[in-house]
């Protein structure tokens, strides 16, 4: 036990896994107390393993990682090609980032995947929601309001993420969802009953029967872990809220996830680990996958959610595709003038993805 | 008690955008030590100056928000029941926004 003396708050534990260095954090996933240098180590370590177990990639591929110049992504790029180096996974890296065009978040967060690009000596592409759609998001929440700005954004960085991936040819795209994030989807999903997207939320690979496989090396990863290791290794990330966020739908899943983590850390792995043994009844009715009729997308509808989308955007009908019932062929009673102020942008097709 | 702290992770936007901040933090009343319970109350108080929800839930930081002290996780050393001591370095951090 200790001695009487008042105990020094920190020189008193030691690293339970070097033994020698003070320790600096309590990992959330294992309750162990650990020094920096080691800390660095099994951080790394565990993702090595995540993408060995996992077979995220092969030699010589060529690898886009999503890059938002936030927490998440800044790690994963210094991480990834630490990793690549250290191991000889063969891999061509690049940055791959999503101008939203959304004034004071977006603008500032560029700055620092430009940053990222001089201090990784990864090449940086950006593609714009600008560019693709004619709309950035400012234009499209002044239209629809301060509502479902997620659900436009979300649908349009999906398809952005693709084009840009295609652009520069790359074999995979790699983001930065970390296991919080994951655990907030599962919840998210069953919070909606949305069985479709419930079976395929865990997955660590994603779209491989599409033009462009995604994968998540953080999904065992911690998102405070991901901080800490940035905050140490003074790694340069932005981190502003979107300013359209605070309305989404997601928050309320994130405050129930940190609360619990609060109280079990262990529940962040345990949520993940419910939604992949999940399994859904024979006789539920699940969405069957096609194409765009528009686009030639990825589609379980006649049309695309983007492309419904950018429809009720152009015709000035912001609910289309909003909502369970709201198609393109349910607004027989919707109001049809235009509203005069709304520019007739020509839209943009989706775009096809040629390869 | 002269204390640094530090103010990340966008938390400074909560402070006038400034990240660090020397404060001198009296004790409180009939008490030989300042606690990370006592700073919370204080910050609060006189450097919060939007939104403290952001900052704090109940006596505590808001789930989410990460705590060093002199580089050290307070998980490590008792939360809220951290001792304070001269010149000590706190360091706040809010992980509560893209990646």
């Amino acid at each position: 036990m200790e001695a009487d003396s008042k105990p020094k708050k920190s020189g008193a534990r030691l690293c339970c896994v070097c033994n020698q260095n003070r320790a600096a954090l309590k990992r959330p996933k294992t309750l162990e107390q650990i020094c920096r240098e080691c800390f660095y180590a099994v951080f790394e370590e565990e993702i090595h393993q995540v993408i060995l177990e996992n077979q995220l990639f092969k030699p010589g591929e060529r690898i886009a990682i999503g890059a938002s110049g936030g927490k998440d992504s800044t790690v994963l790029a210094y991480v990834l090609s630490e990793l690549n180096r250290r191991h000889n996974y063969g891999l061509d890296l690049f940055l791959l980032s999503v101008d939203e065009g959304i004034t004071g978040y977006r603008d500032d967060s560029l700055e620092t995947v430009k940053r990222n690009e001089l201090q990784y000596g990864l090449p940086l592409k950006i593609v714009s929601y600008k560019d693709l759609y004619g709309w950035t998001m400012d234009e499209i929440v002044k239209m629809i309001g301060l509502k479902n700005n997620c659900t436009f954004c979300g649908v349009f960085r999906r398809q952005a993420l693709d084009r840009g991936a295609a652009l520069l040819k790359v074999d995979k795209v790699a983001t930065g969802h970390n296991a919080d994030d994951i655990a907030e989807t599962v919840l998210l999903n069953i919070l909606r009953g949305d069985i479709a997207r419930l079976s395929r939320c865990t997955s660590i690979i994603t779209g491989e029967d599409g033009p462009i496989p995604r994968c998540k090396p953080f999904k065992y990863t911690y998102e405070k872990e991901i901080v800490m290791y940035a905050y140490f290794k003074k790694l340069d990330y932005f981190s502003t809220e979107c300013i359209y966020s605070p309305n989404a739908y997601r928050g309320f899943a994130r405050e129930f996830i940190k609360d619990l983590e609060r109280i079990r850390p262990r529940a962040i792995l345990d949520i993940i680990k419910s939604g992949e043994d999940f399994r859904i009844s024979t006789t539920t009715k699940m969405p069957e996958q096609g194409t765009c009729e528009r686009c030639g997308y990825i589609s379980s509808q006649k049309w695309c959610k983007a492309c419904v989308l950018l429809e009720g955007l152009n015709r000035g009908l912001p609910k289309l595709g909003i909502g369970r019932n709201q198609g393109l062929n349910s607004d027989g009673k919707k109001d049809r003038k235009r509203d005069s102020r709304t520019p007739s942008i020509e839209s943009k097709q989706c775009g096809s993805l040629e390869f | 008690m002269h204390l640094t702290l530090e103010f990340g992770g966008g938390l400074e936007l909560l402070c006038k955008s400034v990240k660090f901040h020397n404060v001198n933090v009296d004790l409180p009343k009939g008490a030989d030590k300042l606690s990370m319970r006592d700073l919370l109350a204080w910050v609060r108080t006189n450097l919060i100056k939007e939104r403290p929800e952001m900052f704090m839930k109940g006596e505590s930081v808001r789930p989410g928000v990460l705590v060093l002290v002199n580089d050290c996780d307070w998980e490590l050393s008792g939360q809220l029941d951290t001792t304070l001591e001269e010149k000590d370095v706190v360091v706040f951090i809010s992980t509560l926004h893209g990646g």
